[in-house]
């Protein structure tokens, strides 16, 4: 069977697999390049365990295609941090006690993430509908909200933030 | 949020869990993470009726695929007679559990495993599967309750005869078991009582919902030993599990604990093990294999619908004088509900003179159920708790009054046998009286409930080791999966007893080679009993250190204590020696610093829960919103408060949705209609307010620093909490579960 050869940026990065056309981004991800970090909950786009970034967009892993991904940019768990500083909302989260099985955490890091990307100063209801597309079975979300909000609040008064710890 | 006093530098409060990092980063490997080069992937063949004979199966055309290099089906697991195993969650039959691996000559629910494939690709594991040719002769299925207990029902094991009734039966049925509580004189009651309440109640089967499905590795070696890396609440269970169901000894499997993405009862036993081991041993390589999320719903899991009965009476002063509770739980496909638990807590918050109950355990054509949080209780506590609301309001009286009156406390005989040790009920229930929520206006449409819930925990047998690295670190190593934060509460109560920093301390969560047997993750037990063996390990290890300081120090061991880490010379004559000195220096004194303790601990203190709870009904569409709830529970101690609020908020929010939207929904034939997350509707952020925690600290005295399990309890008052609001909010009893949108217009247009 011939693979389709694709060509993308990947966490800033430029480069290139082979898949097979009926293969998943998620499996591209997990099973040809080994980022294992984007997880898989549902396979039918119901858990959001699999969310990532896809040119700006929100997208589940599991309802993208491989070879649709050609010459576009996707952002994964596994790009968040910034070398060795964590993003905000990781910070946010490891603090703020957010997950506690952890399965559903990369997910969730990153919807939030999209979210932040186009509304910095969400309110808790916007938070709410911002991740209503990733389920979690630990906690009942209070952790996981309370989290976000603060990484908000952290990303957009860094300066505050610094005093206060 | 909760403040905690202690008196502790480290018990009690909030550090980062150790595990933490890597589960923000994507690096935790959970069951589905782990592969092998060259490893074959293995699929599922299952059965589409619930009850049928296999006649004949034939898979040499699947056999014959390039690339296939396994096929198993019944024929080849060993035939077990009846044994059961113990386990946290009760007990297992292993001819059972070897039959709902792989079916023999009956499948008893769709979705049951009728064959096996393992090939070089899924796809072609899975383009094989579709050629495996099996023969049905379709019988009726029995999908209901009712229709499994009456006499002409048709059977689904002809060798089930009814065990606990009054006489032998004479004909095979497919009631498993009757179990009966009983005490006092119920005439004597109901003569005492001023007002009855009876009312019936149904809750539908609802599945654990773990994001993380199933998923196993398998490596079997040409001497016949095996490796699992598997996704579990207990690796050592996994390891009984599984060498039994195939015959194999135990010592020739080693089971690697991957991370767990959640559990609740449900990773409790094996599916895909055996399989993917067998698959492994027959193709001489490794096999892995992973569920699909409608697999995992039409085939583990779920806990138990149930029918109940309950009929309860009350003087005018409160006190509650008789209670009669009939219930049936559906056990599936094989026995094993959790009926027992649910007959021994149904009633068991309260301290009521005369009281009936009777369970029946109710096999029918569904999955096989496994343990859920409070295995049993949460649908007791649904009936139970809406009774009591009831009569409440017919007395006149405040429904938290009425249960401090009814309250059990130390010294009283529980409903199934001992009495109760130090516990907290009362305190949860007056804290909850106490909190703003209660007396929080409410609004047109908006009702407030509440609800109360008891849960045994477990203690269960244990192995830690505790060890000092010589930079005067430490590893704290157990044997049970961390489902929810237990490393760092291990981790905090060694450095508690060490006296040295929380993040000096490594927690692992070791494999079956590299430590003793430890029981499941399950019962709540993992703070409590570990906990015992960890802060054990602690204080052997400080002693052996004082020994050694005095060693040292040529004085008597009388003359050295243990002081913020170090070795402390009570007279002062030397300099204090730290753990890193110790440590780095133990090749003269005795050999390497680390202590292994193993404990089976009784005592696990009991939990109560009681909660708050206001909702908001939309007459036009009987949409239910939780507007504002309150969960107040007995920790006996929280080491780590975070991860016990967390434990209090999810087990609300699981209880939540089995309150309004969580339902298996079957249709005619048998057939699972909503295996998926978009029709099995588990609650989401945006359906929730944030969920408010009170911690009652009454200590365990069987735990040194007062732990009593928090896992499960929170799970049990929800459902009964949500349906009083209801009714506060209607003035319709809600009486069958869930409480979905078209049930609710239905009661308000029964006027």
């Amino acid at each position: 069977m011939s693979r389709t050869h694709v060509t993308c940026v990947l966490n800033g990065d430029p480069i290139d697999f082979l898949c097979n056309d009926y293969q998943t981004l998620l499996s591209v991800l997990r099973d040809e390049l080994g980022m294992i970090g984007t997880k898989e909950g549902c396979g039918t786009g119901d858990c959001g365990a699999c969310s990532v970034i896809l040119d700006g967009q929100l997208v589940c892993s599991c309802l993208v295609f491989g070879p649709e991904v050609e010459g576009r940019s996707i952002e994964t768990i596994e790009g968040m941090a910034d070398g060795q500083h964590l993003h905000p909302l990781q910070e946010s989260f490891l603090e703020g006690a957010a997950f506690q099985c952890g399965v559903c955490t990369p997910g969730f890091l990153v919807a939030a993430k999209a979210l932040l990307d186009r509304n910095p100063t969400p309110t808790e209801t916007e938070v709410r509908y911002g991740v209503a597309g990733n389920l979690c079975r630990c906690t009942g979300y209070d952790k996981i909200v309370r989290s976000i909000l603060d990484a908000a609040s952290r990303m957009s008064n860094p300066q505050t933030h610094k005093e206060a710890t | 949020m909760t403040t905690t006093r202690t008196g502790y530098k480290w018990v009690g409060t909030r550090p980062v869990r150790h595990d933490g990092l890597d589960k923000v980063t994507g690096r935790a490997r959970f069951g589905a993470d782990y592969a092998t080069a060259g490893m074959l992937h293995g699929v599922v063949l299952r059965s589409p009726h619930p009850h049928a004979h296999i006649v004949a199966i034939d898979f040499s055309d699947a056999l014959a695929v390039p690339g296939v290099k396994a096929i198993i089906t019944g024929a080849d697991l060993p035939d077990l007679s009846d044994e059961f195993g113990t386990g946290s969650e009760g007990g297992i039959n292993f001819r059972d559990l070897s039959r709902n691996i792989l079916a023999r000559d009956k499948v008893l629910y769709e979705g049951h495993p009728v064959a096996a494939v393992a090939a070089v690709t899924l796809r072609i594991a899975q383009q094989a599967a579709e050629m495996i040719e099996v023969e049905y002769e379709v019988l009726p299925a029995v999908l209901s309750m009712e229709h499994a207990m009456e006499d002409d029902a048709p059977v689904l094991h002809d060798d089930l005869y009814t065990l606990g009734l009054d006489s032998p039966p004479e004909r095979p049925s497919n009631i498993s078991r009757r179990r009966v509580i009983a005490r006092g004189d119920l005439d004597a009651g109901w003569e005492e009582a001023d007002v009855v309440v009876e009312r019936e109640y149904t809750t539908k089967a609802v599945h654990q919902g773990y994001i993380e499905p199933h998923a196993v590795v398998a490596e079997t070696g040409e001497d016949g030993r095996s490796t699992l890396w598997c996704s579990s609440q207990g690796h050592f269970a996994m390891r009984t599990y599984t060498t039994k169901v195939l015959g194999w000894e135990p010592g020739d499997m080693k089971v690697i604990p991957a991370e767990i993405g959640g559990g609740f009862g449900g990773k409790t036993t094996i599916y895909l093990e055996p399989l993917a081991a067998l698959l492994s041993r027959r193709a001489g390589r490794a096999v892995k294999m992973v569920m699909t999320r409608s697999e995992v719903f039409r085939a583990t899991g779920p806990t138990s619908g149930s029918v109940m009965r309950i009929k309860m009476g009350a003087r005018r002063d409160g006190k509650l004088v008789a209670a009669i509770a009939w219930m049936a739980y559906e056990a599936g496909a094989f026995p094993g509900s959790p009926i027992g638990p649910g007959v021994m807590t149904v009633l068991a918050p309260y301290d009521i003179p005369n009281v009936l109950i009777e369970g029946f355990d109710v096999v029918l054509n569904k999955p096989k159920v496994a343990a859920y949080r409070a295995p049993g209780a949460p649908m007791a506590a649904f009936a139970a708790e809406s009774v009591v609301d009831e009569l409440a309001e017919k007395l006149g009286m405040d429904p938290i009054e009425l249960r401090i009156r009814n309250a059990v406390t130390e010294g009283v005989r529980a409903v199934y046998g001992p009495k109760y040790r130090k516990i907290g009920f009362v305190e949860t229930l007056e804290e909850a009286r106490d909190h703003p929520h209660y007396s929080a206006p409410l609004g047109p449409w908006q009702g407030r409930g509440v609800a109360s819930g008891y849960w045994f925990n477990f203690g269960g047998e244990t192995t830690a080791t505790v060890s000092i690295n010589e930079d005067g670190t430490a590893v704290v190593m157990s044997g049970c999966p961390d489902i929810g934060g237990t490393r760092a509460a291990l981790a905090q109560m060694a450095a508690e007893e060490l006296g040295i920093d929380v993040h000096r301390i490594e927690p692992v969560v070791a494999d079956t080679h590299s430590i003793g047997y430890n029981d499941m993750t399950g019962g709540s037990r993992v703070a409590f009993a570990v906990g015992i063996a960890v802060v054990d390990a602690s204080r052997q290890l400080i002693e052996d250190m004082c020994s050694r300081a005095a060693l040292i120090w040529d004085v008597p061991r009388e003359e050295v204590e243990w002081v913020d880490g170090r070795a402390q010379s009570v007279t002062g004559a030397a300099a204090p020696l730290t753990l890193e000195e110790l440590a780095s220096g133990s090749a003269n004194t005795g050999g390497p610093l680390s202590a292994t303790v193993t404990v089976n601990p009784r005592g696990a203190g009991a939990g109560f829960s009681t909660q708050i709870c206001d909702v908001e009904v939309d007459p036009d569409t009987g949409l239910v919103t939780v507007l504002r709830y309150t969960v107040v529970q007995d920790a006996g101690r929280a080491i780590h408060p975070d991860y016990v609020e967390g434990q209090m908020q999810g087990g609300a929010v699981q209880g939540i949705g089995w309150a309004l939207n969580e339902e298996y929904i079957f249709d005619r034939d048998g057939v699972m209609e909503n295996p998926g997350f978009l029709d099995y509707r588990m609650p989401v952020a945006s359906d929730l307010p944030m969920i408010d925690t009170v911690i009652v600290e009454v200590p365990n005295p069987d735990h040194p620093y007062g732990v009593r399990g928090v896992g499960e309890t929170g799970i049990i008052p929800p459902m009964a909490a949500v349906a009083n609001a209801v009714y506060a909010a209607t003035g319709k009893r809600m009486q069958d579960l869930p409480m979905s949108p078209v049930r609710v217009l239905e009661a308000l247009s029964g006027d």
